[in-house]
């Protein structure tokens, strides 16, 4: 069975405005958005704040919920639907440094309006600002860790200007998918960066085969220019690359329908991730090979 | 032909077995992370600003003892914490230099200048000296910690130092988050303060205090309201006597009411000081101070020889428990903060486990029927890898002891994928060396091992992001990042090494002409 015809002949190259064009608008309203938001969006991880969530027997009035908040000076809070109308997640920008359980608290509070009960506190996640800076620096670290051990990985193996290539790419990645993150208003998390750098190492993965093929076919160097044997690479590897996106696909659709409310922000990363990655691997990585490969000769 | 078979079956087959062995049964050989199994994770802040504080005022105390034991008269002794110094004022200038000679003795103590009246004397103390205390208040407080832990009763608790004053806490599946809280982050500084009965309470109140007395209050809570209530004590700043001289705490029931109350029990020092305290202060009133808070305020009666006391408060007997276990593992050498709190019910972790569970099997169903129905015989090949992956996976977690979390779950999905790309490089390297016209074993040959190198590079920059995670990682994530890294191991082996024995195997029981891939 073939989904792609053995022979394509696409001509990827001759379509580089085309995709400079999709990508630096994708790129560009995924910064404005994050602009007009006013940043990203920092989940409690890097904030430092308080979530509670409470599963309540019947679906409860969250009105009720915010007055029962205000009797303990939490009005401010974010109280949202979590999953289901049963499950509710409240977000205090505050943390309690305080030895105070503040799931029990905010389930006392709610004793007026509500039976005791009937409520449960599923989860209470506590970081303080101290924390919050630290996870921050810390997950900036590991991206730039990540991206350093895999630029030596690739200059070593292939050249410098691969290595090149492959950041580019994978810095279009990253930003497409922050800004998919801002335009759907979903937080930033130590969950997320583990997800961007899934993506990276992902987007990456398909990247790579394309130039192992470029490699491989500037070996037996014939006549054609470096964009012609880009251009017969990708189209070589093209049948395993949708492939393969689509396998991995297929299982990150599966997570972001049945894992569960607590992932779902993180299938949600991988989804996006996956597609760009792949995209970028046939698009933007190789144009970038030709574009610094014209520069050097030029 | 194909020789190499004969030792490739056998090791993948004890390879398998080996994974079977240490995985099985998977409920107890893979331990759940706390966000799967609930439970709680803390990051505690040991003060230890209060530790050096505290060891301050109890050397200036000693200080000004040592100077009145040899008769001489000193005008006071101030701590200034903030630059860690001790200032000795005397009322005579001539006892300057005994006093130099006493604070011999204290060796940590160096003196920074002299008041320029010649009646007084600044030492400050050593910064190694400032660190040991630090560093002595956060080992205590970790095997206090560990003591108060044990006393409550959780299973494998983790409890260990982490940076210069962290202390992280872990209570898998603990059922009352509340009190797991209020058990590990008191501080339990039992003090015993006799009440100021000269001044009025009224006048102390409108901010006209004595020196040496101090304003505490008793937490009144109505257990039908939980309304909190506040009674203010008068008390003698001075502390009679600690909890560190006691040797036992544990819980009674007043014979007449029925009602819990803690009680103590002190060393010999601690029964001797009771003993003179009880009996130079007969109808006066001895306040039980914990944390600053006042429990009771009894009058003594009589002299109490023996070194027995009690705490009442109107407890409930759990709150009398957990007070006798605070009480028992002694006090925490400084407060401590919470830094981080994370807490999951148990409810929600089977949950998650659930819906894990449930996102594995329909995302490998779908993949393990695209794979078969597009590469045919071949296809069920990479199945069986796959099957195979899955199986190394939960040997590997149970034998690195990896706890599995829900993004660790993720993972396993992630490699079901990943697993999958390796079978289709290569079979689609095969499906290309068929076209231009080689024999099937000469296809697969080729398949393979021009497949392998692509194969390696590309896993390799996912593989350097996951050890990346993993360094940096915390917890939940840290789950993820190990099983991505087993899982691209096991995916490399399976991919390359299983299947490859799979098809030689095939070849070598009857010759192909045609490959169903």
């Amino acid at each position: 069975m073939k989904i792609i015809s053995s022979e394509t002949h696409f001509d990827f190259m001759g379509k580089i405005k085309i995709t400079i064009a999709i990508s630096g608008l994708m790129i560009l309203v995924g910064l404005a958005s994050i602009v007009m938001s006013g940043g990203l969006k920092y989940g409690i991880d890097f904030s430092g704040g308080t979530l509670v969530q409470l599963q309540f027997k019947t679906p409860p009035n969250i009105e009720e919920i915010r007055g029962g908040l205000k009797s303990i000076g939490l009005g401010e809070s974010t109280i949202q639907e979590f999953g289901t109308k049963r499950d509710i997640l409240i977000r205090v920008q505050r943390s309690e440094e305080k030895l105070e359980a503040v799931g029990s608290k905010i389930r006392n509070s709610l004793g007026e309006k509500f039976n005791k009960q009937d409520i449960t506190v599923e989860r209470v996640e506590m970081v303080g600002p101290k924390v919050g800076s630290d996870l921050r620096e810390k997950a900036l670290l590991s991206i730039l860790y990540a991206v350093i051990g895999i630029v030596i990985y690739i200059s070593w193996r292939f050249e410098l200007r691969y290595a090149a290539a492959a950041i580019i790419a994978l810095v279009h990645d990253v930003l497409v998918t922050m800004g998919a993150f801002s335009l759907f208003d979903k937080e930033f998390t130590l969950v997320i960066v583990a997800a961007f750098l899934t993506i990276i190492g992902y987007s990456l993965n398909d990247t790579i085969v394309v130039f192992d093929r470029i490699r491989e076919n500037l070996r037996r160097k014939g006549k054609n220019t470096l964009a012609q044997t880009i251009n017969v690479s990708i189209n070589q590897t093209l049948s395993r690359t949708l492939l393969t996106s689509g396998t991995t696909l297929l299982v990150v659709l599966s997570l972001f329908f049945f894992g569960g409310e607590i992932i779902h922000d993180f299938s949600f990363a991988l989804l996006v991730g996956v597609l760009v990655g792949t995209y970028s691997s046939i698009f933007i990585a190789s144009v970038f090979l030709v574009f610094l490969d014209s520069r050097r000769r030029a | 032909m194909y020789k190499d078979l004969k030792w490739k079956i056998p090791l993948i087959l004890s390879v398998l077995l080996g994974a079977v062995w240490l995985s099985y049964p998977l409920k107890e050989k893979i331990a759940l992370g706390l966000d799967l199994q609930g439970g709680m994770h803390l990051v505690l802040e040991v003060k230890v600003e209060k530790a050096v504080e505290a060891s301050l005022d109890r050397l200036a105390d000693d200080i000004k003892r040592d100077i009145t034991e040899e008769d001489l008269e000193v005008d006071r002794v101030k701590v200034i914490f903030s630059t860690r110094q001790v200032n000795i004022r005397m009322v005579d200038n001539l006892d300057l230099p005994p006093v130099k000679t006493i604070l011999g003795n204290y060796p940590f103590f160096s003196m920074v200048s002299e008041d320029s009246d010649g009646l007084g004397l600044v030492y400050q103390m050593s910064l190694d000296q400032v660190k040991q205390i630090e560093q002595n208040a956060v080992s205590q407080g970790l095997e206090t910690i560990r003591n108060r832990v044990d006393q409550f009763g959780v299973s494998e608790p983790t409890i260990q130092a982490q940076g210069e004053n962290r202390i992280l806490v872990q209570l898998p599946g603990v059922k009352d988050p509340e009190r797991a809280i209020n058990l590990i982050g008191k501080t339990a500084r039992l003090e015993f303060k006799l009440l100021d009965e000269e001044n009025s309470l009224q006048k102390a109140l409108a901010g006209d205090i004595d020196e040496e007395s101090e304003i505490l209050n008793q937490r009144i809570v109505d257990k039908e309201t939980g309304a909190v209530t506040k009674e203010p004590f008068l008390l003698r700043k001075r502390t009679v006597l600690t909890g560190e001289t006691l040797t036992g705490a544990e819980v009674r029931f007043d014979s007449d009411f029925n009602e819990p109350y803690v009680a103590l029990n002190f060393n010999s020092v601690g029964a001797m000081i009771f003993q003179q305290v009880t009996r130079e202060n007969i109808k006066k009133r001895l306040a039980i101070v914990l944390d600053d808070n006042v429990y009771s305020a009894p009058v003594i009666q009589d002299e109490i020889a023996g070194g027995r006391a009690q705490i009442t408060g109107r407890f409930t007997s759990e709150e009398a428990r957990d007070l006798a276990i605070i009480l028992r593992a002694g006090a925490l050498p400084a407060p401590v903060i919470i830094l981080e709190n994370r807490t999951v019910g148990p409810s929600l972790g089977q949950d998650s486990i659930n819906k894990g569970i449930t996102s594995i099997i329909y995302g490998g169903l779908v993949v393990v029927a695209f794979i078969a129905i597009y590469y045919k015989l071949s296809g069920i090949i990479a199945v069986i890898a796959l099957f195979l992956n899955i199986v190394l996976l939960a040997g590997a977690l149970a034998y690195f002891g990896a706890a599995l979390t829900l993004p660790g779950i993720a993972g396993i999905i992630l490699t079901v994928g990943m697993a999958i790309d390796a079978n289709v490089l290569v079979f689609e390297r095969i499906r290309e060396e068929l076209r231009i016209g080689k024999t099937v074993r000469a296809a697969i040959d080729a398949g393979f091992s021009k497949a392998f190198r692509t194969i390696v590079d590309a896993n390799i920059t996912t593989f350097i992001a996951a050890v990346v995670l993993f360094q940096f990682g915390t917890g939940p994530i840290k789950g993820f990042a190990i099983t991505l890294c087993i899982g691209i191991a096991a995916s490399m082996f399976t991919a390359v090494f299983v299947s490859r024995a799979i098809f030689d195997g095939t070849m070598s029981q009857r010759k192909l002409d045609k490959l169903s891939i």
